[in-house]
């Protein structure tokens, strides 16, 4: 473990570093298996086409990657709402929400501009 | 030079002799001027055997204080640069009349206000907040010093790179033509081929490298290396902006860069991101570079918000009124920040409900706003007011903040901003809040500092004369501005055809006159200061009767800033401190662990700093070779695991004894 | 300071300064510093997912991904890059048990599936240009190799750290300073993880299902 010299002061308390937490190769193989099987089955959604419609596809994908991430974090980062005070967590959710804003926000700008534009997204597609 | 062999291209890439602007007088005679004053100054320093003393003491300094210093030089030395392109303008669109067309060529124009707006908010605003936090943060919170101190060091001489690029441009090459967020397609290579636009990229990209570390840097040192007992809701309120300040800083300078390498994408290796054909979007820029501009004034504003809370407490005598709503209206504009980007671009041609998403989202950030002037007023209110300058600067702020923040919800409401948008009425808003907001509150601030960095005060008188010319200056240099803005008058215009609006141009141009003395008295002001330094001398660390713990410690306070680590009981801890019998401990001190100088940092800025100007003239082999050289010498310096020293017992007690001694000489007359 | 002593009220329930203090150990906030800067990071990525997002349809009558894409390829590499997540765990693994030899494998096999997946992308990106389909013909295809190719340059820059660091731990063993830097490369290392299952689920799969 490295140092908890900074326990004593101000709000920075509790310390599990990231890496060292419950890391036990119990808890990599876990992860391993877990991402691997949430990585292989959109793999076999898109590639095998099981489901007709794409936008249902799309979202089943999104949901699993999501799960994946969130797997990620917790089986190889080893991240729990303790570590660091709280603040790594806590400096997570203020990216996650910059990140969904700047997204969300970029498109939604976007492609409401394309929509007054005399060009829909589907013409600039094949436009040269 | 025409007709160049294969061989100097190679070498030189697009620099050819003609990149030297030697058919501009105007240009010429700068460079002469800048050359002789370089000369001497440098001449000065050998002189006086100064550059050891510079580069072991400074330069390669970790020290947070000496790094906050450097940042406050450099945006002051840049202010003049800024200021003189300024100048410039106001004397061109004054002049500019019945067929006349000035002084000022187009393209040399178009330079003279794309590098004024670039330098005065990375160059003057961003390099002054930083090395105002720089300075303060880690004495406001107890700390010896940031979290990493090498890496503080490595971002000053980053953003310095970055000034140093752009101030090449004036001599070397060009700068861009394109106003200061560069716009594509004109910024594309089809409208812009030259090395402008390359320039202004590259500038960015090394000074934001600098400006992201050093947010990062802040940030962790404010969530862990507070003195123990001090909670968040007990930070001192500057801690607080620069806190909110620094969080934005991580998470919009990674925007800027992202958004600046695509453009520079599109320029070296022709591909179609902003381009108007082959699929790209121009619009995408304004998008993207606005997600990162929008969070960026505040990222500026709320340290000078942070530093207007410390002064109102401090010269009012009493406890900052309304604490708790102070942090929440940070919290909350920092938020919202990231949240009105699109009111930058209304007229791109998005439809009512973005628009009025947008709009509202940016009227609702005038009410943390507004909260937080009713706190200042209530603090003042029957507080025991001292009129010293940085007093007088908060007042100031105040009266001219509110008139650009009711303009400022003007220009929010879309349809007025259809009529506004790009009109000299923009221009004086965001003067308005950026001069009224960040420049008299970084005033206030360096007013208030000063002694604790020195340990002389500013002099006053001086100091009242540059506030005068300043506030004056302001008003008659944008109230035109705003008139002629209802009037309909675009921005960036060179030439002018209507007689009837030369009046207001006119004295705009006053105006700007009297800041130039504004300025001018500043810098007397410190020339006086330091001359007299032995009667404004401070010796007992807290001049104003301050309130936070900075002032508990000796001024210039020590490399280790505290003998011992202050343990905190109240949001005042110093004052807190000061009311319940605190006395300073005399003996019985701990060897203290500092880290080393290094000049690793000045190293690493000056190889990229080579590999930016080789990227903007084509000089290839140069740009591998200096990209190679930083990354063998960044991961030779982690080699170095040896990079702490520590302060003896016997050197602490002796610099707290001659404070003892100090203190007492106070004391006996 | 000499009128505060006058007019304090004496307190000595307060205490106002630490008087034993243990010494300041360095790199105590390293991790946390380190994870900010990721988030950084993360915004960069962000930021060309939105550019991949608004442009990422304009094919400017070029490929589309379909025309592109070869997925079983796609998955040999995600692969690559999921193997050498599990090998930089059990290096870290190995690090916090102060075994140098296993440490040192470890890293070593994890810089070999970088290796590979570094080498598969180029092959990939080698085929497109072969085809055609070149960053400048597309805004579509600009997005596309900027966002897969600085993902790409991230994993360069993790092997170059690796391998750094392989010689610093031959050099000094496993000690507090290489631990450290250790857990930083590993949290890169995952990061890294993480935003590729971003780029193979939107930029790979979802493409697919234009």
């Amino acid at each position: 473990m490295s140092t908890h010299a900074h326990d004593d002061r101000g709000g920075a308390h509790g310390g599990h570093d990231h890496g060292n937490g419950e890391a036990t190769p119990k808890s990599y193989l876990t992860g391993f298996i877990l991402a691997a099987l949430l990585t292989a089955i959109p793999f076999w959604l898109v590639m095998a086409g099981t489901i007709d419609n794409p936008a249902i596809t799309a979202l089943i994908i999104t949901a699993l990657a999501a799960v994946q991430i969130v797997v990620h974090m917790v089986f190889f980062l080893h991240m729990n709402a303790r570590s660091e005070g709280g603040w790594t967590v806590m400096a997570l959710a203020f990216t996650v929400i910059f990140v969904v804003i700047a997204l969300a926000g970029s498109l939604w700008v976007m492609y409401h501009l394309d929509a007054n534009m005399m060009l829909a997204p589907h013409e600039m597609s094949q436009t040269p | 030079m025409q007709a160049e062999s294969p061989a100097v291209h190679f070498l030189l890439g697009r620099f050819t002799l003609e990149s030297l602007p030697i058919h501009e007088p105007i240009l010429v005679v700068t460079f002469l001027v800048v050359a002789l004053l370089g000369l001497a100054l440098v001449g000065a320093i050998t002189w006086y055997r100064l550059w050891g003393y510079l580069w072991r003491e400074w330069f390669t300094s970790v020290d947070h204080k000496r790094i906050g210093v450097m940042y406050l030089v450099l945006g002051i030395v840049m202010l003049l640069r800024g200021f003189s392109d300024a100048i410039m303008m106001r004397l061109q669109q004054a002049i500019a009349f019945g067929g006349s067309e000035g002084y000022l060529p187009s393209h040399h124009y178009d330079q003279v206000f794309t590098a004024h707006g670039v330098i005065m908010i990375f160059f003057v605003a961003m390099p002054l907040i930083t090395g105002l936090m720089n300075f303060v943060v880690p004495l406001q919170i107890g700390a010896r010093d940031v979290a990493f101190p090498f890496l503080n060091n490595f971002s000053f001489w980053m953003t310095t790179a970055g000034a140093v690029i752009v101030m090449m441009s004036l001599f070397v090459g060009e700068f861009a033509k394109t106003g200061w967020l560069a716009y594509p397609p004109l910024s594309g290579i089809q409208y812009s081929p030259d090395v402008g636009v390359d320039y202004y990229i590259w500038a960015l990209q090394v000074a934001g490298i600098g400006t992201t570390l050093s947010g990062i840097n802040l940030v962790a040192t404010i969530l862990k290396m507070r003195a123990p007992g001090m909670t968040m809701m007990r930070m001192p309120v500057f801690t607080w902006t620069a806190l909110c300040s620094n969080i934005l800083i991580v998470a919009t300078f990674p925007v800027l860069t992202a958004t600046l390498a695509l453009l520079a994408l599109d320029r070296y290796l022709g591909m179609n991101f902003f381009t108007s054909g082959l699929g790209g979007n121009p619009m995408m820029y304004v998008n993207l570079i606005w997600i990162w501009g929008h969070p960026e004034v505040y990222i500026l504003v709320l340290p000078a918000f942070g530093v207007y809370s410390e002064v109102a407490a401090t010269f009012s005598g009493k406890r900052l009124f309304g604490y708790t709503s102070m942090v929440y209206a940070t919290v909350v504009i920092t938020i919202l920040s990231y949240l009105v980007w699109l009111h930058h671009f209304f007229t791109m041609g998005s439809g009512a409900s973005v628009n009025s998403f947008f709009g509202i989202a940016t009227m609702i950030i005038s009410i943390p706003t507004g909260a937080k002037i009713f706190n200042w007023l209530f603090t003042m209110y029957r507080g025991r007011i001292r009129f010293e300058e940085p007093m007088m600067w908060t007042i100031a702020f105040m009266l001219t903040f509110a008139i650009g923040g009711m303009t400022g919800v003007m220009l929010a409401i879309p349809p007025a901003d259809f009529v506004l948008h790009n009109s000299l009425f923009l221009v004086a808003h965001f003067h308005n809040v950026i001069i009224g907001g960040v420049v008299f509150g970084m005033f206030a601030g360096i007013s208030y500092w000063f002694p604790k960095a020195f340990g002389f005060r500013l002099d006053p008188f001086w100091g009242k004369v540059s506030f005068w010319f300043w506030v004056v200056g302001f008003y008659v240099a944008f109230m035109p501005l705003y008139l002629l803005g209802l009037m309909g008058v675009t921005r960036r215009l060179r030439v002018f055809d209507d007689p009837s609006l030369q009046i207001w141009f006119v004295i705009a141009g006053c105006g700007a006159f009297l800041i130039l003395l504004g300025i001018l008295a500043f810098l007397v002001q410190i020339y006086v200061s330091i001359r007299d330094r032995e009667r404004l001398a401070d010796v007992t660390g807290d001049p104003w009767n301050g309130r936070t713990l900075e002032w508990s410690t000796s001024s210039p306070p020590p490399a280790y800033n505290f003998a011992f680590t202050p343990v905190v009981h109240d949001n005042d801890a110093w004052w807190d401190m000061k009311r319940h019998g605190y006395s300073r401990p005399l003996a019985g001190f701990n060897p203290i662990v500092v880290p080393r100088n290094t000049g690793a940092g000045v190293i690493l800025a000056a190889l990229c700093t080579i590999l930016a100007v080789a990227l903007i003239w084509y000089v290839w082999w140069l740009a591998a070779l200096s990209f190679v050289a930083a990354i063998a010498f960044a991961i030779f310096h982690t080699f170095d695991y040896n990079r702490l020293g520590t302060v003896a017992a016997e050197e602490i007690t002796g610099t707290e004894s001659e404070r003892t001694r100090l203190l007492a000489g106070t004391a006996a007359p | 300071m000499s009128e505060v002593s006058a007019a304090a009220q004496p307190d000595d329930k307060r205490v106002f300064y630490l008087e034993n203090e243990h010494p300041h150990a360095d790199g105590g906030s390293t991790a946390l510093g380190f994870w900010i800067y990721l988030m950084s990071d993360c915004l960069i990525f962000a930021m060309l997912f939105a550019a991949y997002g608004v442009l990422g349809g304009n094919y400017a009558a070029g490929p589309s991904p379909k025309d592109l894409f070869d997925l079983p390829l796609v998955a040999v590499n995600t692969s690559m890059l999921l193997l050498s997540s599990l090998t930089n765990g059990f290096a870290m693994l190995a690090t916090a048990r102060g075994r140098v030899a296993a440490t040192q494998l470890w890293l070593g096999v994890t810089i070999l599936f970088g290796l590979a997946f570094v080498g598969i992308e180029l092959r990939e990106f080698a085929h497109m240009i072969g085809e055609g389909a070149t960053p400048q013909r597309s805004a579509f295809l600009s997005s596309f190799f900027t966002l897969v190719g600085t993902h790409g340059l991230h994993v360069t820059f993790g092997m170059i750290w690796m391998a750094t660091l392989m010689v610093q731990i031959a050099q000094r063993g496993l000690i507090e300073a290489n631990r450290r830097r250790m857990m930083c490369m590993s949290m890169f290392w995952h990061f890294l993880d993480i935003i590729w299952i971003g780029v193979f689920t939107f930029v790979y799969l979802m493409g697919m299902l234009r």
